[in-house]
C-alpha cells in the first residue's frame, strides 16, 4: 500500500492572516525572532496499490480537482510504502 | 418569475430566500441538493451557509454536489444564478465566478450591518439602480475576504463586473470601510456573461418589514424589473 502525504500551501502573492496573528502571539511569548509565519494544510491518503506512477497520476488528480484551489494555494506531495 | 432555492447539508439562509420571493409573488421552490431537476428556473439562488461543515475549503464540497451539475450546465445556457455568502464561495469553488474567498483579515466571524456601494446598473442584479447609491445589509461569514490575482483584478475592473463595494455611511471606499480586507473593497461581483452574481452581503435577510433595513429589497426589484421587461 501507498500513502500519500500531500502539503497543500498558500500562495506566496496571498495574505495569509492566520498565519500573522500566530506570529503576533510567537512575539507575545517571548519569540522575538521568528518573522513569519504561513499556515498550511496537511493531507494523507492511503492507496490500495503500490504502482507509484499510477498512484502519482492520481494524487495529481485528487489534488486538482478538489484538495487545492489553484487561485489561491499550490501542493506539492510524497509516496511512501505503508501497511496500514 | 420562477426562482429555485438550493438546499445543501448546511445551509442556513435558505428559507430567508425562499420566503423572500415567495412573499413578493414569486413561486419559489426548495431544491435538495441530491436531486437531478432545477425544475425549469428563471434564477437559482445558491443560499448562505455553512455547506458541509466548511470542511476543507468553504463551498469546496458543495461544488461537488450532484445539483451542481444542473447548475453549471444552466449557468452556461445564460441561465441567471446568485450565490449569497456560502453560496458565492460556492461559485468561486466551482470556476462560475473567478477568485476565492478568504479568511477575513481580522481572522474573526463578522456579523454586523455594513453599507455598500452600487458600482454599476449594468447587470439583470442591479438594473435601474443608481451607481453610487448605497445599500444597508448585513453581512456574516469568516471568509468574505475576496482575493483574485492583479491580472483577474483588472480585468473586473475594465469589464465593469464589480457590481457592490464595501463602503462607509457617506459612500467612501476607505480600507476602514471594509469589513474584511476584500481586494478593492468587493463585495459582489457578476461573471463576464453577467448572468451570474455572487455577493457577501445578504439582501435577503434585509428585505422584509420585520427586519432593521429593508435596503436588499432593491435589488429584487431590480431583477423584477429586468425580469419584466424580458418577457
Amino acid at each position: 500500500m501507498l500513502k500519500a502525504k500531500i502539503f497543500v500551501e498558500l500562495k506566496p502573492s496571498v495574505l495569509d492572516p492566520q498565519g500573522k496573528a500566530v506570529t503576533n502571539s510567537l512575539h507575545n511569548l517571548g519569540f522575538e525572532d521568528v518573522s513569519q509565519t504561513r499556515i498550511g494544510k496537511y493531507i494523507e491518503i492511503v492507496f490500495d496499490s503500490s504502482d507509484h506512477e499510477a498512484v502519482s497520476a492520481e494524487v495529481t488528480k485528487i489534488c486538482d480537482s478538489l484538495l487545492a484551489n489553484p487561485n489561491t494555494e499550490t501542493y506539492r506531495f510524497e509516496l511512501v510504502e505503508t501497511k496500514s | 418569475m420562477k426562482v429555485s432555492v438550493i438546499t445543501f447539508p448546511g445551509s442556513n439562509c435558505d428559507h430567508d430566500a425562499y420566503e423572500v420571493f415567495r412573499s413578493r409573488g414569486h413561486i419559489a421552490r426548495m431544491i435538495w441538493h441530491k436531486d437531478h431537476d432545477l425544475q425549469n428556473p428563471d434564477l437559482v439562488i445558491l443560499p448562505g451557509g455553512f455547506s458541509y461543515g466548511d470542511y476543507l475549503r468553504c463551498g469546496a464540497l458543495a461544488r461537488f454536489s450532484p445539483i451542481m451539475n444542473e447548475v453549471i450546465a444552466f449557468a452556461e445556457k445564460s441561465g441567471f444564478v446568485i450565490g449569497i455568502c456560502n453560496g458565492f464561495q460556492i461559485l468561486t469553488e466551482a470556476g462560475l465566478l473567478p477568485g476565492a474567498l478568504m479568511r477575513n483579515s481580522g481572522i474573526n466571524f463578522i456579523c454586523k450591518h455594513q453599507m455598500l456601494r452600487v458600482e454599476s446598473s449594468n447587470s439583470p442584479f442591479t438594473k435601474g439602480l443608481k451607481p453610487g447609491s448605497l445599500l444597508d445589509t448585513p453581512i456574516a461569514h469568516k471568509e468574505g475576504n475576496y482575493y483574485i490575482d492583479s491580472e483577474g483584478l483588472k480585468a473586473l475592473q475594465d469589464q465593469d463586473q464589480i457590481l457592490f463595494r464595501y463602503c462607509d455611511a457617506q459612500g467612501n471606499l476607505s480600507p476602514e470601510a471594509n469589513p474584511n480586507g476584500s481586494l478593492d473593497n468587493i463585495a459582489g461581483i457578476v461573471n463576464k456573461g453577467r448572468n451570474v452574481l455572487g455577493m457577501m452581503p445578504h439582501p435577503e435577510r434585509s428585505a422584509t418589514e420585520s427586519v432593521y433595513s429593508q435596503d436588499g429589497s432593491q435589488i429584487f426589484e431590480a431583477i423584477e424589473s429586468f425580469f419584466d421587461g424580458r418577457y
